[in-house]
């Protein structure tokens, strides 16, 4: 026992070093691993909290910039506003059904689920109303899924808090795509996958959806940056989106019909033939 | 010994802020980052308790981490070179450095030009070393090493340069 002791006392220096080097080397190691749930990131109060005022900080500095382009703005909200034409006179414009490419049918959620890996949700409207497959399915905040089934009277929606569900989704503002995926794990957040590394993204910036589906019109809300980080394996970003919706608590919802879907996949699809 | 500490303590937080601040900001030739703050390792006076600055270091390079989400790589790093840091010493002092009251901040001689450009190097290859692990990507790995090296070494020099404390 002496001896231990003796030893410990002795070694006490290289003994710190090897645990101390033990505990970095398993920071690292969890670090490259998928969920970096327990170590230590910049998203703890302080580092959170210093990050947020440097970021105010740098706002700042920016305000003339920005101040500017406000005013610009200003300026051309003012010109329309003052060569305005007199809109009592002109005939109300009405478009014919044809030439609509969006039409929206409401309808209202019968059965919702969220507590398990494959998500689906249940609306009291279906082939009748106007429902096919493959519609895409938002409400006021946001989007919520895709028709999976449908019949006569009712329809199932594959939820976004689905793990087969692939949706096409975008940083809004820009043209950097991604894949929305959700990994099963927690109700408020999806997470993108693919953004190429290119992509300048920050914390709090609006995914929305992309123009290459054609089940969603482009710039229809998701959610917001909760926390983006380098797949070390494929080198593209993959950010965690903080949904606009509560998926847990879904009324009413709008079905979006693309009238002009079938034309366009019959026209990628003629490429497959030749 | 008492205002050692105090001072140690101070240089310990005032080179966090600095590299959070200012140097992780550089981006040079878009990736090259100087890591300034593990001056805090070189300065750290010769004969003082070692077990404080082995946990110093640890702590440094924790805190580090925590703001570049980087896990432990900066950790790791610090702790080794603080543990190899009397090697060093011998190395580029010679055997007898600890009789000699030797102060890194004094002046800037080879020898101290040797001591920071080997605690550096050997800093920035395990940092590196660990980010890069998962790319199989060694000329790029080489690379960073070496320029990044230069950049800090660079940096810190000056710094030791510029600011001499209480020059009697």
């Amino acid at each position: 026992m002496q001896q231990v002791i003796h030893f410990i006392l002795k070694n006490s220096h290289r003994l710190l070093f090897f645990l101390l080097l033990g505990i970095s080397i398993f920071l690292t190691i969890q670090s490259n691993s998928y969920h970096k749930s327990r170590t230590i990131s910049s998203a703890n109060v302080i580092v959170g909290y210093t990050y947020e005022k440097i970021d105010n900080l740098k706002k700042y500095i920016h305000l003339k910039e920005v101040n500017e382009e406000l005013a610009k703005e200003n300026a051309n909200l003012k010109q329309f506003l003052f060569n305005k034409k007199d809109t009592i006179l002109s005939t109300p414009i009405s478009l014919p059904k044809d030439l609509l490419q969006y039409k929206i049918i409401q309808a209202k959620v019968t059965k919702n689920s969220f507590d398990v890996y494959d998500n689906y949700l249940s609306i009291n409207a279906g082939k009748i109303d106007g429902i096919n497959e493959d519609m895409g399915v938002i409400n006021s905040k946001g989007v919520i899924g895709i028709i999976d089934k449908t019949s006569n009277n009712y329809a199932t929606i594959l939820s976004i808090l689905n793990t087969k569900s692939q949706l096409n989704a975008k940083i809004k503002n820009t043209n950097h795509f991604g894949t929305l995926t959700w990994d099963a794990k927690n109700t408020g957040f999806v997470q993108l996958i693919d953004v190429p590394r290119l992509a300048n993204l920050k914390k709090g910036d609006t995914i929305v959806t992309g123009g290459q589906s054609v089940i969603f019109p482009e710039n229809i809300p998701i959610g917001k940056i909760d926390k983006a980080y380098i797949d070390k394996k494929t080198n593209y970003y993959t950010i965690r989106v903080r949904l606009f919706n509560d998926m847990t608590n879904i009324g009413y919802v709008y079905i979006i019909d693309n009238t002009k879907k079938k034309e366009l996949i019959q026209l990628e699809n003629s490429y497959d033939e030749q | 010994m008492n205002s050692s500490f105090v001072m140690n303590i101070f240089r310990f937080i005032f080179l966090i802020i600095l590299q959070v601040l200012l140097f992780n900001n550089i981006k040079l030739f878009g990736y090259l980052n100087p890591f300034v703050y593990i001056l805090f390792i070189i300065l750290y006076p010769v004969n003082s308790n070692k077990s404080i600055l082995l946990l110093m270091s640890f702590l440094l390079g924790l805190t580090l981490d925590a703001f570049s989400d980087s896990g432990g790589i900066h950790a790791t790093a610090c702790l080794i070179i603080a543990f190899l840091r009397p090697t060093f010493f011998r190395f580029s002092f010679g055997l007898s450095y600890e009789y000699q009251t030797i102060k890194i901040s004094e002046r800037v001689t080879s020898e101290r030009i040797t001591f920071i450009l080997l605690l550096v190097f050997i800093h920035h290859l395990i940092v590196y070393t660990l980010e890069l692990s998962r790319f199989n990507l060694f000329l790029d790995l080489i690379l960073r090493t070496v320029f990044n090296t230069l950049f800090t070494s660079f940096i810190c020099i000056l710094s030791i340069y510029l600011i001499k404390p209480n020059k009697r």
